[in-house]
């Protein structure tokens, strides 16, 4: 199949960027969407061009690495999807496909459709861990678990820091993320005794970057490829309100 | 004669021993000391975040935008220990001796054993760090097989283990991030390692936004930079994965070991196309459930499930009756491809076998099931468009994790001293092939209990040496080095991608240096090598300038795998026998099982890098087995 791609071109963080049209053939169905723009890079270099940068590892949706606006939509048209996980199926012959990068303030441009999102390291780093020095644990049974709480706390762990709930939100939140993490180490018994401390932080520093206020269209649940809850946003207003209500 | 100085005592004694007698440095003195941790995987993030809550001052690098994002996380299936808590007879002695066996004894029994024992304090730290491990309804931790042994002893947190484990050491990296105890470079690449007097004291690295070059200093470099299986090009591994830290290491002196024993799993989405750049790994954890067959007809062109019964070859069930579809990775990818090359194989390119769940979904009921792999049928899903719940999957074996990797001795450094090496990127503990889920203990392990002990027995004698700074010559010539690489690179005027000389060299790998070698394509794989390597020289071509710039990037690693794929060969030209991974075709039973040869290859092979165009120098780290006596690794 062919395709005509709009690609976002941008020399460097300071620059003006740019909408590229490239025309593309011999895409077939089975190719992911990253194979396909390989394609393209392959062709680009032969020509004498400067590839087209994008940040991409594992291709397997689990390291987060990846991840661009196609069509307006973060990660593309399917749910629960990665753009490495994007496949060239769900696009038809002779469409015409956009592709730009996550677009937020705390996310600037790189080159083309790499970002820099070490924003969300700053939020980990502000306390989106438990204190547990290495030989400090118990013996791992001592502490049970039940069945649903570690179901549920994996739900919230599952989140892979890719940024499509930034990207997709028309006040660029970071609250998918940052709830994500909060609700993750508030459900376990470990992560209870930092968590008025933890909140009060992560929320602190996740406005500190520069993400916007969360107004509750619920789009970054949508978009997420891990289908992270919104209700964990609630979750981490309810911490956030309690520890401060309580704050000594 | 190389010594892995091995500690004197019982081997149930000898971690304890060395942790008795090992030199320790009084907290004040560790705030002097500054110590380089390249690659943030579960190895080298672990590492960097146990150094610095002992007070050293860490700097961690990465080539990734963040430090969660190695490869670490794309491990699915689970991570040994043997805490028994299935009461099934599980013991550190048994995962050792599974281990040790599963390595087809061509590992230290010494350092194996310390893996097994660590094991246990693992889990607790990670569970400490709120990883989710599965739970059984009383709150208990649950545990599952796994191939090559008959306990249930893999902890797993869905299909996720690495990822929930690798967000554990990540936030333990953070935590020391915002104590100012570890300093993150991300995105930014190692390319040169300084030596001074002999002793690693620095690296020169790129960063991979701005293109400049730094210098950095320190007591020690740790390198935890993962495995190079892709020097394939296609296999389960990220795009990004390299061997260059440790080719760097190795071409200032480190000796590699078992470079040739590289793991094709056996679990994994086949090839369907030229442009494909990946081969995804379905876990290993499947095969507690799923049956594998190939249709006992060749040339069979219906669809798997118009197949009947009684026309499947469950070939593995067949061959090794006690093991089955539990066989380790080794047996059931070399019987996936004998069955694939006899004409059995099934999908577009008849490279594949079908690993089918009917009869597990008719016992256990599709929920069980789905709870069990649902994100994995998803992701199978989503790849090719095909529901697993109805249909088999189409697997095959690709190329995955690298037993070997720098040679280290029992304080995991290298021949270079103060350079250390952890996780896959060393050779140690796994033998000639991995057994599922050691992967993880064993890069856990050596970043949380083991380096922590070692490093600081090490630096206690560096205390009184003298502070270097990167204003010496030292770093001076090995930053020109990289310059003078780093333009040559972006001045060549030829035709073809990195990539393309990339494609080229895995191709050949997998052909002539695969699951099976023989000293016939051995010898043709080396001498074609070296064409696509002058070929390298001239005909590459790179756009782009010095700013980020992923074809500069690529470039470099590909001209490091050339020059470690020649030596893959080398390693498994000289060792004349089939042990593990490593099958030479000449060294087999008539019925096609490895035959070791114990009276004449019981040794670690170490290679000396002896310049460009030079034949590798052989040392050899004799193997003593004092525990185990050896056996033919038999699952029949």
């Amino acid at each position: 199949m062919k395709l005509y791609l709009k690609v976002w071109r941008q020399e460097h963080r300071e620059s003006k960027g740019n909408m590229v049209s490239y025309e593309v053939d011999g895409i077939s169905e089975h190719m992911s969407f990253l194979e396909m723009l390989d394609l393209l890079n392959e062709r680009l270099i032969s020509k004498g061009e400067r590839v087209i940068e994008f940040d991409h590892d594992c291709r397997e949706g689990i390291c987060g690495a990846c991840g661009m606006m196609i069509n307006g939509r973060a990660h593309g048209p399917l749910t629960g999807t990665t753009t490495c996980q994007l496949h060239m199926r769900s696009f038809k012959d002779g469409e015409t496909v956009y592709i730009e990068p996550f677009r937020a303030a705390a996310f600037p441009v790189l080159r083309d459709l790499k970002i820099d999102r070490s924003a969300f390291d700053h939020i980990i780093q502000s306390g989106g861990y438990i204190s547990a020095s290495t030989g400090q644990a118990p013996e791992s049974n001592s502490i049970p678990i039940a069945h649903e709480v570690t179901e549920a706390a994996f739900d919230a762990a599952a989140c892979i820091g890719c940024g499509a709930c930034v990207a997709t939100c028309k006040n660029s939140s970071a609250a998918l993320f940052t709830s994500a993490k909060i609700s993750h180490l508030v459900l376990l018994p470990q992560g209870k005794l930092e968590s008025a401390d933890r909140v009060i932080k992560m929320v602190g520093q996740m406005d500190a970057e520069g993400f916007g206020h969360c107004s509750n269209t619920e789009a970054c649940e949508v978009e997420c490829p891990q289908e992270i809850s919104v209700l964990h946003i609630g979750r981490m207003n309810y911490e956030y309100n309690k520890a401060m209500a309580l704050r000594k | 004669m190389i010594d892995a100085k091995i500690p004197a005592g019982e081997l149930a004694d000898k971690w304890n021993n060395y942790k008795d007698s090992s030199k320790l440095i009084n907290p004040a003195n560790r705030k002097k000391l500054d110590i380089i941790v390249v690659g943030t995987g579960l190895a080298g993030s672990s590492c960097a975040a146990t150094l610095a809550e002992l007070g050293y001052n860490v700097k961690s690098f990465c080539f990734q935008d963040s430090a969660r994002r190695a490869h670490s996380v794309a491990a699915q299936g689970g991570v040994n220990a043997a805490k028994n808590y299935k009461n099934d007879g599980d013991s550190v002695y048994r995962m050792f001796y599974d281990t040790i066996k599963g390595g087809d004894f061509r590992s230290r029994e010494a350092n194996v054993y310390r893996l097994a024992e660590c094991s246990l304090a693992l889990i607790d730290q990670a569970v400490a760090q709120g990883v989710p491990f599965a739970r059984e309804y009383g709150g208990y931790l649950n545990n599952r097989s796994f191939g090559g042994v008959q306990v249930s002893r893999t902890f797993y947190a869905r299909g996720q283990t690495g990822q929930q484990l690798m967000i554990g050491a990540y936030q333990a990296l953070m935590r020391q991030v915002s104590a100012g105890k570890v300093k993150t470079y991300t995105r930014h690449e190692m390319l040169e390692l300084v030596l001074i007097d002999g002793k690693a004291r620095g690296i020169i690295a790129r960063n991979l936004e701005t293109g400049e070059i730094e210098r950095h200093a320190a007591n020690a470099v740790v390198l935890a930079t993962g495995g190079y299986g892709k020097v394939y090009y296609l296999s389960t591994l990220a795009m990004g994965c390299n061997s260059s830290a440790i080719w760097i290491a190795h071409k200032k002196g480190a000796f590699m070991s078992g470079v040739s024993w590289i793991q094709f799993h056996p679990t994994c989405l086949p090839q369907i196309g030229e442009t494909q750049s990946k081969l995804t790994l379905m876990s290993e954890s499947l095969r507690n459930d799923g049956r594998i067959w190939v249709p006992k007809k060749a040339g069979d062109e219906r669809v798997p499930n118009d197949i009947p019964e009684e026309e499947r070859d469950y070939y593995l069930e067949r061959r090794y009756p006690t093991f089955g579809n539990l066989s380790p990775r080794d047996i059931s990818s070399r019987a996936a491809k004998e069955r694939i090359d006899a004409g059995c194989g099934v999908g577009p390119m008849k490279n594949a076998v079908c690993l089918d769940f009917s009869k597990a979904i008719r016992e256990q009921g599709r929920d069980k099931i789905e709870e069990k792999y649902g994100n994995l049928f998803r992701m199978y899903d989503k790849i090719n468009g095909v529901d697993a719940y109805k249909e088999p999957m189409l697997i095959s074996p690709a190329a995955h994790f690298t037993m070997g990797g720098l040679w280290v001795d029992y304080d995991l450094m290298t021949t270079i001293p103060g350079l250390f090496a952890l996780g896959e990127a060393n050779f140690s503990d796994h033998g000639a092939n991995r057994l599922g889920a050691n992967s993880l203990l064993q890069s856990c392990v050596d970043g949380y209990f083991i380096a922590p002990y070692t490093i600081p027995n090490y630096l206690s004698g560096e205390l009184k040496s003298e502070k270097v700074t990167t204003d010496h010559p030292a770093f001076i010539d090995a930053e020109n080095n990289v310059r003078e690489q780093l333009s040559r690179f972006l001045n060549l005027k030829g035709h073809l991608s990195a990539d393309h000389f990339h494609k080229t060299l895995g191709r050949l790998l997998y052909d002539k240096c695969g699951l099976s070698r023989t000293r016939q394509s051995l010898e043709e794989a080396v001498v074609e090598i070296r064409a696509l390597k002058k070929s390298f020289a001239h005909e590459l071509k790179i756009t782009g300038d010095n700013g980020v710039n992923s074809e500069l990037e690529k470039a470099g690693r590909v001209s490091d795998f050339l020059e470690l794929g020649e030596l893959m060969c080398h390693d498994a030209l000289q060792r004349e026998e089939s042990c593990g991974a490593h099958f030479r075709e000449e060294y087999q039973t008539t019925d096609g099982e490895a035959v070791r040869n114990d009276k004449d290859f019981c040794y670690v092979s170490a290679w000396e890098w002896k310049g460009e165009g030079a034949e590798p120098e052989l040392h050899k780290e004799p193997l003593v087995f004092e525990t185990v006596q050896l056996t033919v690794r038999s699952y029949k």
